[in-house]
C-alpha cells in the first residue's frame, strides 16, 4: 500500500523532536480526524537553519512531515512558502488517494510556522499574503483527487 | 524475519487435518451432488454427512442447516429472507449498533426498501440493555438480530436471554455467530435461537464457505434463485471441498472445545495484562469477562492505530485496528464510538486476537515489541508532550 520512500520515512523519521525557543511553531489538524502535525523553525537570516517535528497520525502522516522537513531544510522563508503537497507526494514516490490530506497538512504546518515567525517579527512575505490559519484546521480532508 | 500472527478474528489458517480432507474432493470426487452417476452421488453423500457433522456441532437435525458462501451471505439472507417472508405482519426489525457490517449494511438495504429497523445501543462494555430490546418489540416487530460475540472488541452478549424474550413475545432471532462458532459451545434449542450464522474460516476451515441455521418452520424467503440445491432454498452447485473442509474444521473445533478456549484464555488474558501494566495511558475495550477467549482490544492514547499496525508489521507481527485511518473513511470503528470512546482514544485501537497456533513466547514478544513501538511513536506525537508537560 505504501512506497519503500514512505515506510522508509516512517520509520526512520527525520527530524524529530522540538526546538528550544524557536523562531516559528505551527500546529494543524485535529484529534477528531487523527492526525495532528506541529513544525518548530529556526530561522536565521532569512534561512531556514533547523526544522523540527512532532506528528500524531497514521503512518503516511509521519512520512510526509518527515519528508516536509527535510525538504524546507536550508530553504529561505519565500522558498519554503513554495513547497506544495504534491512536491510532499513526489518526494515520497506517491501516496494512495485516501491519504493525499497528509500532504495538505504538511504544508499548512509549515506555513502555519512560518506565520507564526512571521507575526513575532513583524514581517510579511508574498507567499503569506491572503492565509488566514484559522481557516487552514479542518479542510485538509477534502483534497483527495490528486492524480499520480 | 520471525512472523507472529495475531489477527485469528480476521480469518485462520486451514488445519493441515481439514485440508487433508479436502484435497480429494478436488482431484478424485469432484462429482456434482445434483448428477445421477456414481461421482454425484458420493458427492450427494458426503454432502449430507458434513451437514450432519454441522448440525451435530448445533444440538440440531441436519434439516435446519443451510450452506452459504459465507458468513456474509449467511446475514445477508437470515434479515431480507425473514423480514420479506413476513412482511404481513410488519416491517420492524431490532438490531444493535454494534453490529458486523453484513448486518448493519442489509439493515441500511431494508431502510430503502420502506422496512423499519431500531438500532439499539449498547453500555461502555458494548453489552445491550435487555430492558431496552423488551420496550423496542412492537406489534409489527418481525424479528431480533444481535451478534453473539462482537468481532472488534469481543463482547459476549446474553443470547439465551435475548432468545427468551424474542420466544415470550414471538419475535424471531437471528444471531451472527461467526466469531462465536468454535470459540463457545452452541446449543441452539438451549439458547432458542431460531436463525445463527456461521463460517468457516474462522475456526481453521477455508475461506467462501459458511452456514445459516433455520429452524423448522420459520418462513424465509430465497436470497439465491436458480437449482434445487440446499432443498430448493439456497441455488448453486455445492461447493464440496469446502463443505468437507468446513465440517472437519466444526468437528475438530467440537471435539477440542474446552482445551482451544483454556489456551486460548491463558494467551489473552496474559497478553492484556502484560500490555496494560507496562504501557501507561492504554485502556481494555470491551467486556472485562464475557468475551472471546482469544480477543483483546486496547486504546493507547496519544497515537494513531493504523502508525501502530506499520510498526508492528515491520517487526513481523499482524493485527488490526479500528482507527479512521485503517477503514479509509475519516470515522474510527463504529463499535469503538458505539461504546463511548472519544475519537481520538478511538483513533489509538489495536486489536490482536490469538488462536491455536499463537505460543507464549509469541504473547511476551508482541507485549516487548509493543512496549518499544508505542514509546517511540508517543515521542513523536504533540499529543504525549502536552500530557507529559502538564506532569
Amino acid at each position: 500500500m505504501y512506497t519503500d520512500k514512505v515506510m522508509d520515512h516512517f520509520m526512520n523519521p527525520r527530524n524529530v523532536g522540538e526546538i528550544e525557543n524557536a523562531d516559528g511553531v505551527g500546529e494543524v489538524g485535529n484529534v477528531k480526524c487523527g492526525d495532528i502535525m506541529r513544525i518548530y523553525l529556526k530561522v536565521n537570516n532569512d534561512v531556514i537553519e533547523d526544522v523540527k517535528f512532532k506528528t500524531f497520525g497514521c503512518g503516511s502522516a509521519i512520512a510526509a512531515s518527515s519528508v516536509a522537513t527535510e525538504l524546507i531544510m536550508g530553504m529561505t522563508i519565500e522558498e519554503a512558502l513554495k513547497l506544495t503537497n504534491k512536491q510532499v507526494i513526489e518526494a515520497l514516490g506517491g501516496l494512495p488517494p485516501v491519504k493525499v490530506h497528509c500532504s495538505v497538512l504538511a504544508e499548512q504546518a509549515l506555513k502555519a510556522a512560518i506565520y507564526d515567525y512571521a507575526t513575532k517579527n513583524n514581517l510579511t512575505y508574498a507567499g503569506l499574503e491572503g492565509y488566514d490559519p484559522s481557516e487552514a484546521d479542518d479542510d485538509h480532508h477534502d483534497v483527495v483527487d490528486i492524480d499520480f | 524475519m520471525k512472523r507472529v500472527y495475531m489477527d485469528n478474528s480476521a480469518t485462520t489458517p486451514v488445519k493441515q487435518e481439514v485440508l487433508d480432507t479436502m484435497l480429494p474432493y478436488f482431484t478424485e470426487h469432484y462429482g456434482n451432488a445434483s448428477s445421477i452417476h456414481s461421482f454425484g452421488q458420493e458427492a450427494k453423500k458426503t454432502l449430507e454427512a458434513s451437514r450432519k457433522i454441522i448440525a451435530d456441532t448445533l444440538n440440531t437435525s441436519s434439516d435446519t442447516i443451510y450452506f452459504t458462501g459465507g458468513g456474509s451471505e449467511a446475514d445477508n439472507w437470515a434479515l431480507k429472507g425473514v423480514m420479506k417472508a413476513n412482511a404481513q405482519k410488519g416491517k420492524h426489525l431490532i438490531t444493535s449498533t454494534i453490529e458486523h457490517h453484513g448486518i448493519l449494511h442489509t439493515c441500511k438495504a431494508l431502510e430503502k426498501e420502506g422496512y423499519e429497523v431500531t438500532y439499539l445501543e449498547v453500555d461502555s462494555d458494548g453489552l445491550i440493555d435487555l430492558k431496552e430490546l423488551e420496550q423496542a418489540i412492537r406489534p409489527d416487530t418481525v424479528m431480533i438480530s444481535i451478534m453473539y460475540i462482537n468481532n472488534e472488541i469481543g463482547t459476549m452478549q446474553p443470547i439465551k436471554e435475548i432468545g427468551q424474550i424474542a420466544r415470550k413475545h414471538k419475535v424471531i432471532f437471528h444471531t451472527d455467530a461467526v466469531q462465536a462458532y468454535g470459540n463457545v459451545g452452541i446449543d441452539v434449542e438451549a439458547l432458542q435461537v431460531d436463525l445463527l450464522s456461521i463460517s468457516a474460516h474462522k475456526i481453521y476451515g477455508p475461506k467462501g464457505i459458511g452456514a445459516l441455521y433455520i429452524r423448522k418452520g420459520i418462513r424465509i424467503q430465497n436470497l439465491i434463485e436458480g437449482g434445487a440445491q440446499e432443498r430448493r432454498r439456497r441455488a448453486g452447485t455445492e461447493n464440496i471441498p469446502g463443505i468437507v473442509g468446513f465440517a472437519k474444521a466444526a468437528e475438530l473445533a467440537h471435539d477440542n472445545l474446552e482445551a482451544h478456549v483454556a489456551k486460548l484464555i491463558e494467551m489473552r488474558d496474559r497478553l492484556a495484562k502484560g500490555i496494560l501494566e507496562a504501557i501507561d495511558y492504554s485502556k481494555y475495550n470491551g467486556h472485562p469477562t464475557q468475551r472471546h477467549p482469544g480477543n483483546v482490544n486496547i486504546c493507547f492514547e496519544f497515537i494513531e492505530g493504523e502508525a501502530l499496525l506499520l510498526s508492528l508489521n515491520a517487526k513481523g507481527i499482524s493485527g488490526s485496528s479500528g482507527s479512521a485511518c485503517t477503514s479509509g473513511s475519516l470515522d474510527p470503528s463504529h463499535v469503538l464510538m458505539a461504546i463511548g470512546l472519544p475519537h481520538e482514544i478511538a483513533h489509538g485501537s489495536l486489536r490482536l486476537s490469538v488462536g491455536d497456533f499463537n505460543t507464549i513466547e509469541e504473547v511476551d514478544y508482541v507485549i516487548e515489541s509493543l512496549v518499544e513501538i508505542v514509546h517511540k511513536l508517543r515521542m513523536m506525537s504533540p499529543l504525549y508532550d502536552k500530557v507529559k508537560g502538564g506532569k
